[in-house]
């Protein structure tokens, strides 16, 4: 199963990173998003996988039934989930208002913050 | 060598008065105007009287040290050391200080920035002396580097003008260099000797020598001594440094500071003097210096720049005077290093003076001053005779003993050197004392008078001191020149200095031959000048070009850097920061054999295997998909089976958030899109695809590997069972991820709501301010409008 699932891992990193070297601003969004999956999924994988046994104590019991899934990373990643939702969120509404103020979404044309300069540093003292 | 002996304490506060005057000097000067640079001059002068009193002590053989601890946990003191050589230079300083502060007081009168100009020329005396008194090795490099800036501030003291700028770059530049060989020196020498302090450095003996070390330390000091003391072919700074304002040109350029580097081979000689390096190195390139510095003086018009080319000469006179290493050129070397500062802090002080008064100070713009400026004059003639080395002046003496230390170590050809090199200094010093005095009066931009007593005290006070030195000479020798020539070879010297020769010695016959070449030399300037300009113009290039060249070769080349890893372009950055990591994680694991085992094929439920694959196409979708739409769905396709996994592993809470998050990012997205008129397609070459796919590709193989790597090692399970086990019996809550999230790690969940929180603000920001003025880029080049 883990193997099964680092493959999944690997193409969804592989999918993510091909998408953010695009230059339309939209495609490194969606590669954010779908890197925030790859990355949830590589913890989860990594803490080992478990069919079907969530990590709930019984009523009648004190300690978890042995085989249960591991909860820590379902921890770590429930706090991952919401931190890159935001940070999806914050992404997408800069690379709109980038658009509005800037006219493109080709990163290639956003020059304002490093702009183009073609005579070189001054020379002399 | 004796051992040292406390000093008295004031020795601290005389090297802590010229940073508290300097702090108050533009202050002072507001309030008193002209009188303030008598009121000021008090302060070394106070300090040069202290210093007198040590005299004794010291010429009885003491060494007193002094100081306090300043970072204890790295060894380092502030500790000072008053010997013969520290002692001699720090009245230098003081001594000559007193008269350039008066005469800066005369020089700058009425300029704006006089205050200024005060406060670094007492910032400067504070740098200098404490390099000359420190006994530990990082003071001693702290200090030297503050020399540098000092004289960084004063060079381009004129700061509108470009060429003082260039100056005053240079000669940080060189000399900064210089101060990072000598920290790299220091510290050597304290790996060699076990101890940076300069007292017990030299009392080491042969332990350097004999170290495998000794060639870097030596190297290395050089480095430091060569670029303060403009050695060629670093010297070319010390001529450019006349931009500054004469009285710098007198105290700094002369005097004092360019004498750190010969200081430093002098301080360190007991230690790194007589070996076959040292006598070959150092009197070569001091040699070299002589003659480069003479030749290119004669070339000059400019009094001032006349007298710094024979400062480059004279300091390679002292340097190939130290090389020699024997007691007899030691001796030689003081009494030529004090009877130097005497003349040339005079006759820079007079150039400047001429300047001052009649407007000019080229020399061929000058003549007959004689009757507007006679006491100028007078001691101007003093100087000169002083410089080339005539009696009854101290010049004479030190020449004499220079010529019999050549003549006793048997270096004939640093003899005809040493004859050629005074000659011309000669030359050079009735030039300047004699040219614009001499003759029919000549018409002037300012009419000329006599200076000022600021102007005039320094050079008649300092002949004065030349010639006083010359006529109590056993005096003179047995309280200044012997203890300062014992501190450098470390063993008392004797030595037998006269000014009336008493029978026909060599040095006497040398003297005779210098006199007769310098006369015709002098006599055939203006032919000679034509002929050094002619072959230095034939040549066309010089270290001063090479530095020019080097500065714009190295902007040309930040310039080149900075265009290949800044391009402008996040497509470059992304690929140069994705293609490292690529590297960084499978380097190892192909290097080191680390690769995972191959793994056996999975067994998948059927609903795994579907719901695996719903992943794979959705994520295929959203790289192929032609319109955003169907991307935003593919987006979601992709997301939602991310859930489904988490259902099927046993993490429904997990599966939960997913859903929930994933619904609301497709609908933002939808929205937000839908207001855009993006370009439908990604529109990059294929070729461009590729590089990004293999990139891509490579980095989620990568992942991938790890992963594998990681899941096939055992699993450590002791944070999982802790959480197991106390989530109900501590905890008291059955559901272990929640108890994990809002107990176990609170904080942590806390610093999550900021975060979104934050978050939230932002965009809010982001969508409520709108931008005043509309910001948009020309699209061909990007440039801000």
């Amino acid at each position: 199963m883990e193997t099964a699932l680092s493959v999944l891992v690997g193409l969804f990193l592989a999918t993510a990173f091909y998408l953010m070297l695009s230059k339309k601003i939209i495609r490194i969004l969606l590669g954010v998003a779908v890197m925030g999956n790859g990355v949830n999924l590589l913890i989860f994988t990594s803490g080992r996988l478990t069919r079907e046994l969530p990590p709930i104590i019984a009523t009648d019991a004190y300690v978890l039934p042995p085989g249960a899934a591991n909860a820590l990373p379902q921890a770590l990643i429930l706090t991952a989930i919401v931190i890159s939702f935001s940070f999806f969120a914050f992404l997408l509404v800069l690379a709109f208002r980038a658009y509005q103020d800037l006219g493109t979404d080709d990163t290639d044309a956003m020059r304002f913050a490093e702009p183009v300069v073609d005579d070189g540093p001054p020379q002399g003292y | 060598m004796t051992d040292p002996s406390p000093a008295p304490t004031w020795i601290l506060l005389a090297l802590a008065a010229p940073f508290l005057a300097a702090l108050v000097a533009p202050t002072v000067h507001r309030l008193f105007g002209r009188a303030a640079a008598f009121a000021l001059a008090a302060v070394p002068l106070a300090a040069f009287v202290g210093f007198l009193t040590l005299l004794g002590p010291v010429a009885d053989g003491a060494r007193l040290t002094t100081g306090f601890d300043w970072w204890p946990s790295y060894g380092v003191r502030f500790s000072l050391l008053v010997d013969g050589l520290s002692l001699v230079f720090a009245l230098l300083i003081t001594g000559i200080g007193t008269l350039i502060v008066i005469y800066a007081g005369g020089y700058m009168k009425g300029h704006p920035q006089a205050g200024r100009f005060m406060s670094f020329i007492l910032l400067f005396m504070g740098a200098m002396l404490g390099l000359v008194l420190a006994d530990d090795g990082i003071t001693l490099f702290v200090m030297w580097e503050a020399t540098s800036i000092t004289s960084f501030l004063l060079i381009g003291f004129d700061h509108t003008r470009a060429r003082a700028r260039r100056a005053a770059l240079q000669a940080l530049v060189i000399t900064g260099a210089g101060g990072l060989c000598l920290l790299a020196a220091v510290l050597l020498i304290g790996g060699a000797t076990g101890t940076r302090t300069l007292s017990e450095v030299v009392a080491t003996g042969d332990v350097i020598r004999g170290s495998d070390l000794y060639l870097p330390i030596f190297l290395l000091v050089l480095g430091a001594a060569f670029t303060k003391s403009a050695q060629v072919p670093l010297h070319v700074w010390l001529p450019n440094a006349m931009e500054a304002p004469t009285p710098v040109s007198a105290f700094l350029h002369s005097a004092t500071m360019v004498k750190a580097g010969v200081y430093l081979l002098m301080r360190l000689h007991p230690v790194l003097g007589g070996t076959p390096e040292w006598t070959t190195v150092l009197p070569i390139v001091g040699g070299l210096t002589l003659l480069t510095g003479t030749l290119m003086a004669v070339r000059q018009t400019d009094l001032k720049l006349m007298l710094a080319q024979t400062t480059v000469a004279s300091l390679g006179l002292l340097v190939l005077l130290v090389g020699v290493s024997t007691d007899a050129a030691i001796v030689g070397a003081v009494g030529y290093l004090l009877a130097h500062a005497f003349f040339k802090g005079a006759l820079f002080m007079i150039a400047g003076t001429i300047d001052h008064e009649a407007g000019t100070r080229d020399v061929t713009k000058l003549g007959g001053l004689r009757k507007l400026m006679p006491i100028t004059f007078a001691s101007a003639l003093v100087a000169a005779v002083s410089m080339a080395g005539l009696p009854p002046m101290i010049g004479f003496v030190a020449k004499e003993a220079l010529y019999l230390g050549l003549d006793e170590a048997g270096r004939t050809a640093l003899i005809a050197v040493a004859v050629a090199g005074n000659a011309l200094m000669l030359v050079i010093g009735f030039a300047v004392a004699l040219k614009p005095f001499l003759g029919p009066e000549v018409h002037t931009p300012k009419h000329a008078h006599e200076g000022p007593l600021e102007l005039i005290l320094g050079p008649i006070v300092l002949g004065a001191v030349g010639l006083g030195a010359a006529l109590f000479l056993h005096g003179f020798s047995e309280i200044i020149v012997l203890p300062m020539a014992g501190a450098i070879t470390g063993r008392p010297v004797e030595a037998d200095l006269h000014l009336i020769p008493t029978y026909v010695s060599t040095p006497l016959i040398l003297s005779i031959v210098t006199v007769a070449l310098g006369v015709v030399a002098y006599l055939a300037l203006t032919p000679l000048r034509a002929a050094v300009d002619a072959v230095v113009r034939g040549i066309g290039w010089g270290p001063d070009r090479g530095f020019d060249q080097i500065v714009a070769g190295l902007v040309g080349f930040a310039s080149v850097v900075v265009r290949v890893v800044q391009p402008g372009r996040l497509e470059a950055y992304m690929a140069i920061v994705l293609g490292l990591a690529v590297v960084t994680l499978l380097a190892p694991l192909l290097l080191f054999g680390e690769l995972p085992a191959w793994p056996a094929f999975p067994d998948l439920t059927a609903q795994e295997a579907v719901v695996i694959l719903i992943a794979v196409s959705g994520l295929v979708a959203v790289v192929v998909a032609r319109t955003r739409l169907t991307s935003i769905v593919s987006l979601g396709i992709q997301g939602f089976a991310v859930a489904v996994i988490f259902v099927l592993f046993g993490a429904p809470d997990l599966a939960f958030t997913q859903f929930m998050v994933e619904t609301l990012s497709v609908v933002i997205l939808a929205l937000v899109l839908t207001r855009l008129a993006l370009g439908e397609r990604d529109h990059r070459p294929l070729r461009q695809k590729v590089v990004d796919a293999v990139i891509g590709g490579g980095l989620g193989l990568a992942f991938m590997l790890v992963l594998l790597k990681i899941t096939q090692a055992p699993f450590d399970r002791t944070l999982t069972d802790f959480y197991d086990t106390y989530s109900r019996t501590i905890a008291h809550g059955r559901n272990v991820v929640n108890v994990i999230i809002v107990d176990f790690r609170g904080l942590d969940t806390l610093g999550e709501i900021a975060v979104v929180m934050i978050t939230g603000l932002a965009i809010l920001a982001l969508v409520r301010v709108k931008a005043r003025t509309p910001i948009l880029p020309t699209p061909e080049t990007g440039k801000r409008k």
